[in-house]
């Protein structure tokens, strides 16, 4: 009876196959055309006009399609501009180094004493508060603590230990790099205790076993094994930095610049081909730290 | 390398929050014994394991290695080695470190932990594989890396968790041969946590049963076997029939009790009060067809399954007030006089063959 019953089965199939077939070649395309579309009108496109108008010519005025190196000469030419780009590094490696050392300690308070998943949780979520409201409100309510007058300087002068508000607390490098620790930790904090709550807690067990000490087991055991997710956070962290103007214009007070921030007073001054070639070169500088983060630590055990 | 210490656990409690995991056990373990621990799940055989080892406080009583109470010392101050269940290898270092990585604790310099390293790995056979990590390997080549792992820093006894649980039957019964062997030759005491009595049975020297966080019996395989101690042991080692029943008098140095629901059973054992519930056990492959030599030393019941199992046929058999009583019997006697699904067949065994087990104070 099986047999009656797969002969015709077989001879449908047949057909079907071939007719799926000339289908077939098409439908992966299709099924990828989606997302292929939206990358392509969103991210390639856009990344090509950069780059074709950072070679164009301009004035006070107007953009002239053209052919010129001399934007990125200006750009590289110019020892303003490494000296923004320099600071803009320097504020790259500080909050990287800021966030990745009270990131991985959140984590890892997180992962290995919180000892139910009920409070690691609602912990996590208390993390991710500051998160409901958006960047520039929690940039700017750094002020009011801040500033002149504000609580710390208030509270500093009232004790009577400090005769006259410190200065450098609000609108410097110092407030700067505050606002970001503040903003980007928690872009640090996730993949670490992601890669920490998957380390087998057997694993410090038999470490603790082969006569490691705490610090021995963290430095051996744990760190190594949270490498991915330092890698992830970190390049999180580096990419929002190196991107970031907002934070360094108003934390700043505009004493200090990012590449960012000259970009965008290139564009305020109608100067999109400099700003294009400033945005070329900074793409590739993110890219290739990027890829270096990629050769030293292997994510793709996270992925 | 063989300094084998006793194992001596007195009334040792471990108690976590308001459930207690195992309940004032006291354990004397020879130098050099092959002891396993079984038992069910959550028995406490893995927390008493780890109480030996250290990665558990306990709660009361204590644990002694050799001349030491080593009761608050930490895992490494011991002079035990633990082989965890997943093996526990560190995914991120090669077999080498893997195994040197206790040298590396404590500080020995790097030629000197790998040439030493290198050496266990090739005392398991590993050494071709010595720049390779955890993840390329099978369950069997990582239980031999976890084993020189454990074994480098020395230790006086060996603690190993279900170190055979992950792994499939055929390398099961390989891996266990080299344990053994190991064991052997190695001379120090092992302590190995499982839950299958065949395991158990084909290694240990000493076999503690344990269940409820209690130990029921602890003896060398054969008694555990042939004297089981409790109904727990005898329906947990398997091929033994329990029967319970309450004490009505004594006859000829033998306890006379009647089956609830059915009828009037004798094994040999001390008196005992009338009215006292009693367990007995007989072994299935010691009840023969036939009738009983004296009285009640025997049922007759109807068989209710047969099962031939090539060298010998097991007949499930349901007597009054006895549910499921089965018996193992020769294919060549079975053949010689065959009974059929239905049929009531007298059954009988021998006087020494009913034992009449204790029961656990609560």
């Amino acid at each position: 009876m099986t047999v009656a019953l797969e002969r015709p089965a077989i001879a449908a199939a047949k057909p079907a196959r071939r007719r799926r077939s000339s289908i077939g070649v098409v439908t992966p395309y299709l099924q990828s055309a989606p997302l292929a579309l939206i990358l392509g009108a969103f991210l390639l496109l856009p990344i090509i006009m950069i780059v074709v108008v950072s070679f164009w010519d301009y004035d006070f005025a107007a953009m002239y399609p053209d052919f010129l190196t001399t934007n990125y000469s200006d750009v590289l030419g110019s020892w303003v501009t490494w000296k923004t780009y320099l600071n803009t590094i320097k504020f790259a490696a500080i909050v990287w180094a800021l966030t990745l050392f009270i990131g991985f300690w959140v984590a890892y308070f997180l992962a290995f004493h919180i000892r139910t998943t009920a409070m690691q949780m609602v912990l996590f979520l208390v993390c991710t508060v500051p998160f409901l409201t958006s960047n520039i409100i929690r940039m700017i309510s750094w002020i009011p603590v801040l500033g002149r007058n504000g609580l710390i300087n208030s509270t500093l002068v009232h004790l009577g230990l400090v005769p006259k508000p410190i200065e450098w607390l609000l609108y410097s490098e110092f407030a700067v790099v505050l606002a970001m620790v503040h903003l980007y930790t928690l872009f640090m904090v996730t993949p670490i205790f992601n890669t920490l709550m998957r380390i087998d807690r057997s694993l410090v067990e038999a470490a603790r076993d082969a006569g490691a000490s705490g610090w021995q087991v963290l430095w051996n055991v744990i760190i190594p094994l949270a490498k991915p997710g330092m890698a992830i956070g970190t390049i999180f962290v580096v990419t929002l930095v190196m991107a970031d103007f907002s934070t360094v214009q108003v934390m700043s007070g505009g004493q200090s610049a990012s590449v960012a921030l000259m970009m965008k007073n290139q564009m305020s001054l109608l100067q999109y081909p400099a700003a294009a070639a400033n945005a070329v070169v900074l793409l590739v500088l993110v890219l290739l730290m990027v890829a270096g983060i990629l050769r030293i630590v292997d994510i793709r055990r996270e992925l | 390398m063989s300094k084998a210490a006793e194992i001596d656990i007195v009334s040792v409690s471990k108690v976590y929050g308001t459930t207690t995991a195992v309940e004032d056990i006291s354990l004397k373990i020879p130098a050099g014994t092959y002891c396993c621990l079984l038992g069910p799940s959550g028995c406490g055989k893995t927390s008493t394991l780890r109480m030996i080892a250290g990665h558990e406080s306990i709660s009361s009583g204590d644990v002694r290695l050799g001349n030491t109470v080593v009761t608050d010392l930490p895992p490494a101050k011991r002079g035990t080695a633990m082989m965890f269940q997943s093996y526990a290898l560190f995914p991120h270092l090669d077999l080498i470190d893997n195994v040197a990585f206790s040298l590396k604790m404590k500080g020995v310099d790097k030629e000197q932990r790998r040439a030493k390293a290198l050496d266990m790995l090739k005392l398991m056979q590993m050494e071709a594989y010595a720049t390779r990590r955890p993840a390329q390997l099978s369950g069997g080549q990582q239980q031999r890396v976890a084993l020189a792992r454990a074994l480098i820093t020395d230790p006086e006894a060996l603690l190993l968790d279900e170190p055979l649980s992950a792994l499939d039957p055929f390398l099961k019964v390989r891996m266990r041969v080299e344990l053994k062997k190991l064991q052997t030759s190695l001379g120090i005491t092992f302590v190995h946590v499982t839950h299958s009595q065949e395991e158990a049975m084909a290694l240990a020297d000493l076999i503690v049963v344990m269940n409820d966080g209690r130990i029921e019996q602890a003896a060398p395989p054969r008694d555990v076997f042939e004297r089981p101690a409790t109904a727990f042991v005898a329906r947990f080692m398997g091929d033994h029939n329990v029967i319970s029943g309450r004490v009505t008098g004594a006859r000829d140095g033998m306890v006379v009790f009647d089956v609830i629901g059915g009828g009037s059973l004798a094994a040999r054992g001390h008196g005992r009060e009338p009215g006292a519930p009693i367990d007995i056990a007989i072994r299935t492959d010691h009840v023969r067809i036939g009738d009983a030599p004296a009285l009640g030393l025997g049922f007759t019941g109807i068989v209710s399954n047969i099962e031939y199992r090539g060298a010998t046929v097991k007949l499930s058999v349901t007597g009054a007030g006895i549910d499921d009583f089965t018996v193992i019997i020769n294919d060549s006697d079975f053949f010689a006089r065959p009974v059929a699904i239905g049929d009531a067949v007298p059954l009988a065994w021998d006087s020494q063959d009913a034992i009449v087990l204790g029961h656990l104070h609560s």
